[in-house]
């Protein structure tokens, strides 16, 4: 059966099983490897995509569902508007291992989209999703609300 | 020019942060087909018969079982006890059976169900408690000093028990590897995730009855590895390999999340009995002390971990008379293995607890006891190691009382409980002092001797190559930076060589705090080699870059240097005397929570760490590296566990794993304190695991200041306190060697 959505701004069409995860078939069929797998079960976030500007985890979404509709992956959204941000990630010691970040760099761009200078509350809810087990979050709460690298 | 105590951006940082760095599972070789693993069900089991039914499974799929390795079941690590495949017996649930490979991720997993297994389930040992009966994994203790007549001369004796759980790294990489045989050749090529790219060379020649050239490791990018990826990836790159011989295919094994917290090693559970008698101002005369940790079915590196548990049982404080005993026990359980404070954390918990307990008897706080007790430079540790002048945990625990104004706060606290009404929430404060001895113990760095090549490339760069994988923690920056530093160079004159067996020197696996202090100070020495050469043919004027191009196309130059143990660190491993570690890193915590007196839900607040690291390289990653710790701490302290029911973990993926999210953690606040260690490069210590040892007892007094429970077992769960505040408590045992 075939799919046809966009990605990255580019249309698509895949072919697959209904069922299958958006997330195998971002990775495998449109070798789109910047998302990655953390847990496979929607508990971590490092997975995170934008489905029509929502964060969403992609190992909970099927192909179907994507039908007609507009995914955006990290490689999208780090090219985009928030490069500063990225810059702050990495000056602030938000990102160490880098297996969660794509997923956090996702959600937390959605963010700023939403509220361009968010405190750290509305950071911590944002994040809520997103598991981090290399930096405490204090680096990637830096980088968010624009607070001094160190 | 990136200086010392700079920060710069890290070098992987971009890549990383938009996606393009490349792990384990992000890498495809031509032809790759996919590995799978039969687990066992059964935590003790004869395997009676294996079968496999080729009619079963997807077309092409190869097996392997146990009859096909080509050299030793065991893989290499400091023996081979550890087996590749089960042979004739599991040992316990999730231990490896027989591999398969296939096509496709789906098909390697419906392949499984191709085997048949008959097992006879044999009786299991499953707990500490019957492991007793059995001869343990190894067992190991120290004396020092009168410890009889120092318990005679004391004024009050106090006893205490302190028990620690399972650990899971859960690094959001999991467990990955991709292995290959080259046709001409037939090498073996390993890439994956990992801390210890020779630990897994060693495993593979060894396994593969292979000489050493034959065999080549690289590092890809790796998404975490707190321990979790010292010894597995050894076992994990023979499986792939054994596929990819049997299928002439490379083949990529990943695990998911579930196969990884089942089929992997975990920090162990220990449980510490301390008998300590004091003087009438609270000064420690003697101290007693038994370890029990939970091994496992396998050894692993256990040893190591029990022995770097003794050498901090005692914490940073003065004591004359010691004794200390440990065992690892034997159980029918997964391996427990490394895991970021490799035995030290338990320990420090169960010690410092017992100040806690010494202090309450006493009339004192928790920071005039410690005050009272604190080692200083010069002072004598129960091995005999005199204590170096940058001895710092008198000066983090002032730094934290002045940063926090423990002393006061917590009498308040104290106070204020007696009052406190019903349903209102309870604040408590905590403080926890501790160490952390950097590289390996004993005369381990001796041995490993940790060879680093720096050599001029065509362009004049100097590249830098060492074994050491950049798992998050940064050393692919901080070795740059140390090594322009050296050379008096721009970064961009320097190149760090990827870990890969056939280019680098074995300069040892990352773990044990040891990368920058140990393996970055022979880094150091052998830049400096390079730039002298460069800075002699030099002319007036000339660029470093343009002279040292001009001498690499004279021929090569490349130098090597090994890692030279300060004089004084000798240490005799028979006797535990001597200089266990070159140094030690010190840290004072002080936690502040808030517990809920209905639920007895502890949420920390606030964590103060306050560590003295001999001097921060890279301030930014250093105190990422206290942060990130800290947290570990703290989920450790408060949240994660893992029940078992017949062997099984019950809490088997992440939605019964349960870590610290960003809502669950409490402000961090670091304080680097540097007062520079002759012994380390630009003067720095290794700061790692330090921050692993700090954070759980400092929770755990915070409980204690703000219910007046007294809990002495992670994690402190609502339920365990609810048991704690319903049970009156029990007389504490002495240690088990006085049970008769």
């Amino acid at each position: 059966m075939s799919t046809d959505f966009a990605v990255n701004g580019r249309a698509v069409t895949v072919d697959g099983h209904p069922m299958e995860r958006l997330l195998d078939v971002l990775r495998g069929t449109l070798e789109l490897t910047g998302t990655k797998e953390g847990c496979g079960e929607g508990e971590c976030g490092a997975c995170t995509v934008l489905l029509d500007g929502e964060p969403v985890l992609s190992c909970l979404v099927p192909l179907f569902q994507c039908a007609g509709r507009k995914v955006e992956t990290v490689e999208e959204i780090a090219a985009g508007p928030h490069r500063d941000l990225l810059e702050r990630f990495v000056a602030a010691g938000g990102v160490q291992c880098g297996a969660c970040t794509p997923g956090i760099v996702v959600t937390a761009c959605a963010l700023l989209d939403e509220n361009p200078s968010p405190d750290r509350d509305e950071a911590r809810r944002a994040l809520a999703g997103n598991l981090c087990r290399c930096t405490g979050y204090e680096g990637i709460l830096r980088a968010l609300c624009g607070e001094p690298a160190r | 020019m990136n200086g010392i105590g700079d920060s710069p951006p890290r070098p992987d940082g971009m890549a990383k942060v938009s996606g393009a760095a490349r792990y384990a599972d992000d890498i495809a070789l031509p032809g790759e087909w996919f590995g799978a693993t039969l687990r066992s069900p059964h935590a003790h089991a004869r395997i009676r018969s294996l079968r496999w039914h080729p009619e079963r499974a997807p077309a092409g799929t190869v097996c392997v079982t146990v009859a096909d390795l080509p050299g030793p079941n065991g893989v290499q690590l400091l023996d081979d006890s550890w087996p590749i495949l089960a042979d004739g017996v599991v040992r316990h649930v999730a231990e490896p059976v027989a591999l398969v490979a296939a096509p496709t991720r789906l098909a390697a997993r419906q392949a499984l169900a191709a085997f048949e297994v008959d097992y006879e389930p044999l009786a299991p040992v499953l707990t500490m408690e019957e492991a007793e009966a059995f001869p343990p994994l190894y067992e190991l203790g120290m004396e020092s000093g009168d410890f009889e007549a120092a318990l005679a001369a004391s004024h009050t004796v106090i006893v205490g028990e302190a028990r620690t759980g399972y650990q899971e790294h859960i690094y959001i990489e999991c467990q990955g590897m991709t292995a290959w045989i080259d046709e001409a050749t037939g090498t073996v090529h390993a890439l994956g995730s990992m801390q210890c790219p020779y630990y897994v060379h060693k495993a593979l020649v060894h396994a593969f009855d292979l000489p050493d050239e034959r065999v080549r490791v690289r590092a890809s990018a790796v998404g975490g590895g707190f321990g979790g990826k010292e010894d597995f990836p050894s076992a994990l790159a023979i499986h792939a390999a054994l596929l990819a011989r049997a299928s002439d295919r490379p083949v990529k094994m990943i695990y998911d999340r579930h196969e990884d917290i089942v089929g992997t090693s975990k920090r162990h559970p220990a449980v510490i009995r301390t008998w300590t008698g004091v003087d009438a101002e609270g000064r420690l005369l003697a101290l007693d002390i038994e370890i029990r940790m939970d091994g496992g079915a396998y050894a692993t590196l256990s040893p190591v971990v029990l022995s770097r548990a003794i050498l901090h049982s005692f914490g940073p404080y003065r004591c004359g008379a010691v004794r200390i005993r440990g065992k690892v026990l034997r159980t029918h359980t997964a391996p427990n293995s490394a895991f970021r404070g490799f035995g030290a954390p338990q320990v420090q918990l169960a010690m410092e607890r017992q100040m806690d307990r010494i202090g309450r008897a006493l009339g004192l706080d928790p920071y005039e006891i410690r005050s009272r007790n604190v080692v200083e430079p010069g002072d004598k540790l129960p091995t005999g190691q005199v204590l170096d002048a940058s001895t710092s945990a008198r000066l983090c625990l002032e730094e934290a009382e002045r940063r926090t104004g423990f002393r006061a706060r917590w009498r308040e606290l104290e106070a204020a409980r007696a009052q406190a009404k019903d349903g209102e929430l309870q604040r408590g404060i905590g403080l926890a002092l501790y160490f952390h001895g950097a590289g390996f113990t004993g005369n381990g760095e001796r041995r490993m001797r940790s060879p680093v090549t720096a050599r001029l490339l065509d362009d004049g760069r100097i590249e830098i190559a060492t074994a050491m994988t950049d798992m998050g923690q940064g050393c692919a920056a901080i070795f740059p930076q140390m090594a322009a530093a050296a050379a008096g160079v721009g970064a961009e004159d320097l190149v760090f060589a990827e870990p890969d067996t056939a280019e680098v020197p074995d300069s040892g696996p990352t773990v044990a705090s040891r990368t920058t202090m140990i393996v970055g100070g022979v880094l150091v020495r052998a830049v400096e080699q390079i730039r002298d050469r460069v800075l002699a043919v030099a002319t007036a004027g000339e660029s470093f870059r343009d002279a040292a191009r001009r001498l690499r196309a004279a021929g090569p130059v490349e130098v090597t240097c090994y890692h030279e143990p300060l004089e004084h660190q000798t240490f005799d491993e028979s006797t535990y005397r001597g200089a266990a570690y070159p140094t030690y890193a010190w840290g004072a915590d002080v936690a502040e929570v808030e517990v809920d007196p209905d639920t007895l839900a502890v949420r920390p607040l606030r964590v103060t760490a306050v560590c003295e690291v001999g001097r921060a390289i890279h301030p930014t990653l250093c105190a990422g590296q206290i942060e990130g710790g800290t947290l570990q701490a703290v989920g450790w302290a408060l949240l994660e566990e893992i029940k078992l029911q017949d062997g099984r973990y019950l809490n088997d993926r992440l939605a019964t794993y349960i870590i610290p999210t960003i809502r669950d953690s409490p402000r961090i606040d670091v304080h680097l304190l540097e007062r520079g260690w002759e012994g380390g490069p630009f003067g720095a210590k290794g700061v790692g695991e330090l921050p692993m040892d700090g954070g759980a007892p400092a929770i755990l007094q915070a409980i204690e200041n703000a219910t007046g429970l007294v809990p002495a077992e992670v994690p402190a769960t609502p339920e365990r306190l609810l048991a704690l505040a319903l049970t009156p408590s029990p007389a504490p045992s002495p240690p088990w060697s006085h049970l008769s």
